[in-house]
């Protein structure tokens, strides 16, 4: 004790010696090791958002002088069908691949058993998180195939004539979200299965004992401990569901005739593509994305905060 | 520390801006096609130009061609090499208009390219200055599977009747008369430009192009009307919308599908499909309004050189190089294609002289739908055409949609 009030003293008696950067280490320290992470947090994720909503009051196609157009950028969205085929489909996106959660539960729940050879089932559902959404896109434009895919062939072994899915308007978003969600139950699934690796025997044991099963034990007991897992679950499936790109990109383009549009895929469409170079209308369009985005954010960083508060 | 640190980060850029003018001599070149022949034939052109110019190092880069189209505009403006191919036609313009690209009028002027060039020199055109140098082109037309056509007794159709006609013996015989793919939306550029060309004329594709003609005139209506004719009765392939160009070759090439509206470069693939030349035909699109003057599509691919090359003296050397009668035959062979310079030999393929023939004697060249027209109109017109042909009863709307986009596009 003595010794240490000691030292302090002697670091306190000469304080001239020691730079401001000497005495604030132990504050400045961590800032020192987040500074990096900050910057590029900064640089590549925050200052984006801005200029994007900045570049959306612009008309610019990227070469040229850009030219302030105030709102006109957002009025003209208002009057696009192609933007409302894409808000539309987005929330068609967002509802159906929702069902990836519960799938990925139920699969979850039926590999979770002590069965000789489970491993290999299991490996066998992790399958199509692995591949990667390219070919998973690709895959189902074959399978989509009236002519040579599986949909072909099982429509003309019942003598129907089968429906060119990617063709038609009204089927097309449902095929590409069904390819979907091929991998995203798999990914649910495998949150779940490491969910249920934490569940608590005890309280297994003890639900047993007051006579619960069935539902009621997945009910009362299991579920709420999985109560991480739906969060994840669901965080990821939202996400996956309004950032989806990559199937629409391969399998249709957002065609036919831009029916089977969303934002995120329109957006690309009107600033980056060949016939695009529309910088402030794409940045128009992602800036609605991000505000759906936003309440959805907003919306779980409060439950989160509810829940921590108890 | 941080003084030397400044000092040594400024020794470094003042460093980097004398070494970048210095290096004349080097010569950077961007080319679009990463595909075996259009590859070999650029590398073979630049061989040569290297011999004859063992001063000059040329550096070369050969992007994807969908890469290609997205990266020009950064490195336009950022990293520009020296020359870099892209389109001519409207597709061009936006660079012309941001100042990008180098006004090479000089060379045309020196070399005599407005006689020797001159089937694309209208092409290259923009407020009567040329923008670069065409090295090649190529027809487009119907190729179809003349041992279809005799075993159904059909006859090679001149007129749009005749066109009908053959289409309804085919499609009774249980066979698709035409095969399209419209998935990645330019096929059907294509089987428009050509109704509206055989249709109205050259001006009005021009004209439509351009802006100056709403989509619901009664000409583009006609149009459309013509198309209905093929549609209705189920004469294009089912399910194009799910196909790609190549994906729609394959009926045609099992002999399912009998005519097909494609570029020259189809025929390449009609081969490795295993197809004998006699069992490909191409004839130009037949006649629809009788006496009308003919024009024919025929997309160019050319070379340009930034506004921001480094070593514009060489780039200048290179383009006029590039378009000698020789080179231009040697190129051209090896990928397939039409030279431009008129003084060039025509490979003997078959195809190749069947559409020199066509292109040499067509009153007018079109650079094609997606080139003529600005790319947000041409977007917006072939998903218009795609609807079209899946829903024909919603023409009206489609038509309506599309002059709204026209009067946003050219305002």
């Amino acid at each position: 004790m003595a010794s240490d009030s000691g030292n302090a003293a002697t670091l306190t008696a000469q304080p001239p010696s020691r730079s401001w950067l000497y005495r604030n280490r132990i504050k400045l320290a961590p800032w020192m090791f987040l500074a990096p992470g900050l910057i590029f947090f900064f640089i590549y994720v925050i200052a984006p958002i801005f200029q994007s909503i900045w570049i959306s009051f612009y008309d610019w196609d990227g070469l040229g002088p850009k030219q302030w157009v105030g709102m006109a950028n957002y009025v003209e969205l208002m009057d696009d069908d192609r933007f409302f085929t894409s808000l539309i489909n987005n929330i068609w996106w967002l509802v159906l691949y929702m069902l990836a959660v519960p799938a990925g539960l139920g699969i979850a729940l039926f590999l979770n058993q002590t069965v000789t050879g489970i491993r290999l089932y299991k490996s066998l559902f992790f399958f199509p998180f692995v591949i990667s959404q390219v070919v998973v896109g690709l895959i189902f434009t074959w399978f989509y195939n009236p002519d040579f895919g599986i949909v072909g062939i099982v429509w003309n072994f019942f003598g129907a004539t089968p429906p060119a899915i990617l063709a038609d308007e009204d089927l097309v978003t449902f095929g590409i979200i069904f390819a979907g969600l091929w991998p995203q139950i798999a990914y649910c699934m495998i949150l779940y299965l490491t969910g249920l690796n934490n569940v608590s025997p005890d309280q297994v044991e003890a639900g047993r004992l007051d006579n619960a099963s069935g539902w009621k034990m997945l009910w009362f007991i299991i579920l709420p401990q999985l109560k991480p897992a739906t969060f994840i679950a669901i965080v990821v499936t939202v996400i996956g569901a309004l950032r989806s790109f990559d199937l629409i990109a391969v399998m249709t383009g957002g065609g036919p005739y831009g029916s089977s549009n969303v934002l995120a895929y329109y957006m690309f469409e009107t600033a980056l593509s060949e016939y695009g170079f529309r910088y402030g209308y794409g940045s128009a369009i992602a800036t609605v994305l991000f505000l759906i985005m936003l309440v959805y954010i907003s919306f779980f960083l409060w439950r989160m905060y509810q829940d921590e508060k108890g | 520390m941080f003084n030397t640190l400044k000092k040594s980060a400024a020794a470094l850029a003042i460093a980097s801006l004398i070494s970048a003018p210095a290096m004349a001599g080097d010569l950077s070149i961007i080319f679009d096609d990463l595909n075996p022949a259009p590859k070999a034939g650029f590398e073979a052109a630049v061989e040569k130009f290297k011999a004859a110019n063992p001063d000059i190092n040329v550096t070369v880069s050969i992007n994807d061609r969908e890469a290609h189209k997205t990266a020009i505009r950064n490195f336009l403006s950022a990293e520009a090499p020296d020359i870099t191919t892209w389109y001519p036609g409207n597709r061009m313009a936006p660079f012309v208009n941001a100042g990008q690209f180098e006004d090479v009028s000089d060379v045309w002027e020196a070399e005599g390219f407005s006689d020797s060039l001159a089937s694309t020199k209208s092409a290259m055109t923009i407020d009567d200055k040329q923008w670069g140098v065409p090295y090649t082109y190529y027809q487009w037309g119907i190729y179809y599977r003349p041992d279809v056509f005799e075993a159904q007794g059909v006859e090679v159709p001149k007129n749009w009747e005749e066109l009908l006609a053959a289409s309804a013996k085919l499609k009774e015989a249980g066979i698709t008369p035409i095969t399209i793919g419209t998935k990645d939306l330019w096929p059907i550029a294509g089987v428009f430009d050509y109704l509206n060309l055989r249709t109205n004329g050259y001006d009005v594709h021009n004209d439509l192009t351009a802006g100056k003609i709403k989509y619901s005139d009664p000409r583009i209506v006609a149009v459309f009307e013509k198309w209905r004719e093929l549609v209705e009765p189920g004469y294009f392939l089912e399910n194009h919308a799910t196909m790609s160009w190549q994906d729609a070759m394959a009926p045609f090439i099992k002999g399912e599908a009998a005519m097909y509206v494609m570029g020259n470069f189809a025929v390449e693939s009609m081969r490795d499909g295993g197809l004998t030349d006699e069992q490909i035909g191409f004839m130009p699109f037949p006649e629809i309004t009788p006496g009308i003057a003919r024009a024919e599509e025929a997309p160019t691919d050319a070379f340009f050189i930034p506004a921001k090359a480094k070593n514009k003296v060489d780039a200048r050397k290179f383009l006029a190089f590039i378009a000698q009668p020789d080179i231009q035959t040697e190129w051209n062979k090896t990928i397939g294609q039409l030279p431009i310079n008129k003084n060039s030999e025509v490979s003997d393929d078959k195809f190749l002289q069947a559409g020199f023939e066509t292109l040499s004697t067509a009153n007018g060249l079109a650079q094609f739908y997606d080139r003529d027209a600005p790319a947000e109109m041409a977007k917006a017109g072939m998903e218009g055409f795609q609807e079209f042909m899946i829903k024909p009863e919603r023409l009206e709307k489609i038509l309506q949609r599309l002059d709204k986009v026209q009067a946003r596009v050219y305002k």
